[in-house]
This record gives structure tokens, sequence and C-alpha cells, in this order.
């Protein structure tokens, strides 16, 4: 979808939503929860903020879907780096 | 969309490039496209070696989260001016924008003045280096300063950046019809603040 220069965001909407998601990360260490729960809250979390940011300040929702795909590009090399240095690392 | 137009024309028409917004913010794109690998390539380095080590510190007994804290919600804030300052150019409010823009260098700088303190206390104080870390793993400190320090740079970059868009603001060289140098600061700034929320979770918190 091409991008419609008349669109209306709701800029102070998503501040908020990334202020709120940021004090539940800061709170959620305190918590007496496992590791691997907070982990996942944590991870959760951060990559909501990450959507959040790149769909409505960046724009991405309002550019083609081609320019998304090409955008997720960083992530897919990121996993699979990932999975290729953890038997390494030992 | 562009699909179904290139299928049906021989020539694809000169209004349906992949970003209307045209070559510059393809071009910005294409740079962060390259800029994420390098970002990922850290990450994915610093989690290999932190899941094997066997003696890697607890981040937030060492680092200092409060103050971690402060700098995410200012690079949140100046996220906010800066798609502010856009918004503004856009309806034709160059001094709006040159405020926003103003607010977002301000919080760039105060960013990187708190990380200055930051790494002095670091290092000063608590004695961790690049290669050297009396908490644990020496990798610890190797890959808190490249992240940290890389993301710094990238921020530096931001700050420059954006004091160049905005002298041209005040030459008034924006319009609403043409904003484009705008938009353009705005997408890499926006990915600095991205690429923060990825090292303040993978760094400090978990």
């Amino acid at each position: 979808m091409a991008e419609k220069e008349g669109h209306q965001t709701n800029y102070m909407g998503v501040f908020w939503w990334l202020l709120i998601l940021t004090v539940l990360e800061v709170s959620v260490v305190y918590l007496p929860l496992g590791r691997l729960v907070v982990g996942v809250l944590l991870v959760g979390m951060a990559l909501s903020k990450v959507t959040l940011v790149a769909l409505y300040f960046m724009h991405l929702r309002f550019e083609k879907l081609t320019l998304g795909l090409i955008a997720l590009t960083p992530l897919v090399l990121c996993v699979f780096l990932t999975l290729m240095l953890l038997p390494d690392a030992s | 969309m562009n699909q179904a137009i290139s299928a049906t024309a021989e020539i694809e028409p000169a209004e349906s490039p992949l970003i209307p917004g045209g070559s510059g913010k393809l071009g910005m794109w294409i740079f962060l496209v390259g800029d994420a690998m390098g970002f990922g390539c850290l990450l994915a380095a610093y989690g290999a070696l932190r899941f094997y080590s066997d003696n890697w510190p607890k981040p937030m007994d060492v680092l200092g989260i409060q103050l971690t804290a402060v700098m995410t919600f200012l690079l949140i804030c100046s996220s906010l001016t800066m798609v502010k300052a856009l918004a503004a150019i856009r309806m034709g409010r160059p001094k709006a924008m040159r405020n926003f823009l103003l607010l977002t260098i301000l919080g760039g700088t105060l960013f990187l003045g708190i990380q200055a303190y930051e790494w002095t206390h670091l290092i000063e104080i608590k004695h961790i280096t690049l290669t050297g870390n009396p908490y644990g793993s020496v990798f610890f400190g190797t890959t808190f300063y490249l992240l940290t320090g890389f993301h710094g740079a990238h921020v530096t970059s931001g700050v420059i950046y954006l004091t160049y868009i905005l002298i041209q603001g005040l030459r008034g060289k924006f319009s609403p019809a043409r904003h484009g140098p705008v938009e353009i600061v705005g997408l890499y700034w926006h990915f600095v603040d991205l690429v923060w929320i990825l090292i303040f979770t993978f760094v400090y918190l978990l």
C-alpha cells in the first residue's frame, strides 16, 4: 500500500504505549519470577516496542508491503546467526 | 499493487517506485537494513558468548538500570519530538518543526551525556574495561562497550545529522511540498531508538 500523505497517526498514543512497556520491563526484573518467564516477558515487550516504532514512527504501516519485507531481513539474519553461533560458542 | 502494475504494463510507470518518497528515502532504508545487520551480528555474538559463559554477572547487579531507564525515556521522547517535527512541516508549520528538531537534538545530547557519565563510572569506580571485569567474564565488558559504543556512535552521528537538518530548516529550505530530508533524518533517528530498545533489554535487563 502506498504511503497515504493524509494518514493520521496517534503519535501520543504510541508514545504512551512505549512508555508503559518500558515501565513494565523495568518492573518485571524486580518481580520474584522464574528466569525463563522474565526472559520471555522481556523479549515479548521489547519486540512489541520495536514493532510500534517501526510501524508508526517509521511509517512502515503506510508503506508498500515489499519495503516491510526488506526491513524484516536483518531479523532473519540475526536469528540465523544466533543459531549458527550457539554450537560454536562452546 | 506494484506487482499488479508490473504484470500488466511493460514499462513500469515512473510514479510507482518501491517508495513514493523518492530515492533518498529508499537509500536510507537500504542503509538502515545494512546497519541493522551490523547490530544483529554484534547482538548474536553477545548472545553466544553469554550463553556459554559460566561466570557472566547479572547485568542489573553491575549496571545501573535506573539510569539506563532514564536514557531509554529520553530516546523515546526524542522519537516523539522527531515525528512531531515531520508532522509540523507537513502541515506547513516550519517554526514548530524547528522547535521539535531542537528538542530532538537536546534529547540525543542528554542521552550521550548520561552515557559518558555511565562509562566513566563503570571504568573508574567499577573497573570494568574492554579487557577486564572484576565481576566475572571478561567478555561482559568487551561486549558491553562494543554494543553501547557502536550505538553511541550512531547517536552522535544522529545529533550531527539532525543539527545539519535544523540549520537547513532555519534557512527555510523545507515546506509541506519539500519535507523529504526531514522524513529521512527521522527514519535514521527512529532506527537509533529501535536499536536502543533491544540493547536495553538484552544487555541491561535480561
